[in-house]
């Protein structure tokens, strides 16, 4: 049972990722794979700061800007340079970890007797639901965050970047502007992942972030076949299913892994999961077409 | 209102798939002229239209609009005097957004995009009363996502959308191009109408020979980057429709 609690656990800190990503493949139409370098730098800056004994708060907000700024830079390297948004958030990743080797000074750092989130706030005496409670309070202030910024005028015009280039910069909007404040805003949301998941595992590594973007794409992939599925055209639903994505995406994994999968095939066992999630609409589709 | 002082414009300067599509072109447009331009493909009708609204930027010359050197401002800065249709409707509005998010960016063509929440009730009711003006039965329907609606629907919302906010010019680039003929004389009399109505400055490009004898009070037949005839307003009222067809033949 604790297992899947963790892997609830996990889900939840993971929403990050998942709400990222959507932002900048759905909402900005970008693939973006800074989300790599810009989880495993939020996880690193958390273990720097918490280590120096800095507080939560401080803490927090130099994550959220080092996310930020991150992905800001894959953004002007994609607009201003005008190159593609694969390679941009490549040369950014490839580069944070140099980056993020630097600022940790070793490739791991354990957080031991320092300030967490998990143990601010004591609601029940079984830390798991501990965790859990503060979790989900954390969860739907990020949700209502979001979806508060997509209903705003300003978030229209952020959806209809990805939407209609042409018609949003005959509206005027400046659209290179905007895709920079989007990536910012994306990679500020993963870094914050790794600050929660740094506190929850109770260390950072210079490798968290390997592979972790497949999370994001998992949970935003699962999140819209089930918004596809319920024909869902809110805001808000479409947040909270891109949030259900990322819990049910580390619950298939734990499944997977309770089945007693070698967890050296875990990354293996991910990838070959995403490629189900994405091929499985497209197969009965093609089978509805014969 | 709108003033080209010599504007050329060279893609591919130098190289050997070197266009020169806007020759050394001078015009001169009055507030509520109504100018339809005619001219063969390639003729430079749509660069023209482009480098007015600064989706592209000059070679050389200036362009002035409402007495304001604007040839260095991207497209998104002349959007305070520019609303623009499209001949692509996709292009003019986004498919995904409802209507009413459509037309809320419509609003605030020449203001910032804040973070309040201005698609409310009030505003709601405000578009459902202007949608309902064109019959098209479109005003209950403001939930629903742009893509869901035809072509024709689109572009009448799109002329719609071109006056929520403050617009001294409109441009039209072959607004119904992709159009049944029903579809089309909608979409063609609603844009009249908005003329007139807002008293606006207005370019139309057209290949459709029928509407440029019908509307507007100028006439411009174009060719290889340049005017090759401008009939003002006495004069237009004399060409028929025929001659207007010889020009292509």
């Amino acid at each position: 049972m604790d297992f899947y609690v963790t892997a609830l656990l996990q889900g939840l800190c993971f929403a990050g990722i998942a709400l990222g990503i959507y932002i900048s493949m759905k909402i900005f139409n970008i693939p973006d794979i800074t989300t790599d370098g810009s989880y495993a730098l939020g996880g690193i800056v958390t273990g720097v700061m918490l280590t120096h004994g800095y507080p939560l708060s401080i803490s927090l907000v130099a994550v959220l800007l080092a996310g930020a700024l991150a992905g800001a830079l894959t953004g002007i390297i994609h607009t201003w340079l005008k190159i593609n948004a694969l390679l941009a958030g490549i040369l950014v990743m490839t580069a944070l970890y140099s980056m993020n080797l630097t600022i940790a000074g070793r490739s791991n750092l354990p957080l031991i007797n320092t300030a967490s989130m998990f143990s601010v706030f004591g609601f029940t005496a079984d830390p798991n639901m501990n965790n859990l409670i503060l979790l989900l309070l954390i969860v739907a202030i990020i949700i209502g965050f979001v979806g508060y910024l997509l209903k705003t005028d300003f978030g229209i015009a952020m959806r209809a970047t990805g939407n209609s280039e042409t018609m949003i910069r005959a509206l005027g909007v400046n659209t290179n502007r905007m895709k920079i404040i989007g990536l910012a805003l994306a990679n500020a949301l993963t870094a914050f992942s790794g600050f929660l998941i740094t506190q929850l595992q109770g260390f950072a590594d210079i490798n968290m972030g390997i592979g972790i973007v497949i999370i994001g794409l998992g949970s935003v992939i699962i999140g819209e076949t089930l918004i596809n599925w319920f024909k869902l055209t809110s805001v808000w639903g479409s947040l909270l299913l891109v949030l259900a994505g990322a819990v049910v995406f580390q619950m298939v994994l734990a499944v997977t892994l309770a089945l007693g999968i070698n967890a050296n095939m875990l990354k293996l066992v991910t990838a070959i999961i995403v490629l189900l999630i994405v091929s499985l609409p497209r197969l009965a589709l093609l089978r509805s077409n014969d | 209102m709108i003033k080209l002082n010599n504007v050329t414009k060279v893609f591919n300067k130098g190289q050997a798939n070197e266009v020169r599509a806007i020759e050394e072109l001078s015009l001169n447009i009055s507030p509520e002229e109504y100018v339809v331009i005619v001219g063969a493909n390639g003729s430079g009708k749509s660069t023209l239209l482009n480098l007015i609204a600064g989706s592209i930027r000059p070679t050389s010359g200036d362009v002035v609009l409402d007495g304001q050197t604007v040839t260095r401002l991207a497209d998104y800065e002349r959007s305070r005097w520019i609303a623009r249709v499209f001949q692509n409707p996709l292009s003019g509005t986004a498919p995904y957004l409802s209507i009413l998010d459509n037309f809320r960016l419509a609003a605030l063509r020449t203001q910032r995009k804040g973070f309040g929440i201005g698609a409310t009730a009030a505003f709601k009711k405000q578009v459902q009363e202007k949608v309902a003006t064109l019959g098209m039965e479109l005003e209950n329907k403001l939930e629903q996502p742009m893509g869901t609606l035809s072509g024709g629907q689109r572009q009448a919302l799109t002329l719609l959308m071109s006056v929520m906010d403050e617009c001294r010019i409109l441009l039209l680039d072959e607004p119904t191009a992709a159009l049944d003929p029903r579809s089309a004389n909608l979409v063609m009399e609603a844009a009249n109408q908005l003329i007139n109505n807002f008293k606006l400055t207005a370019i139309l490009i057209t290949h459709n020979l029928k509407d440029a004898h019908t509307y507007g009070n100028r006439l411009i037949q174009m060719g290889e980057g340049r005017i090759l005839q401008d009939f003002a307003t006495v004069n237009k009222l004399k060409l028929t429709q025929n001659k207007i067809f010889e020009w292509f033949s």
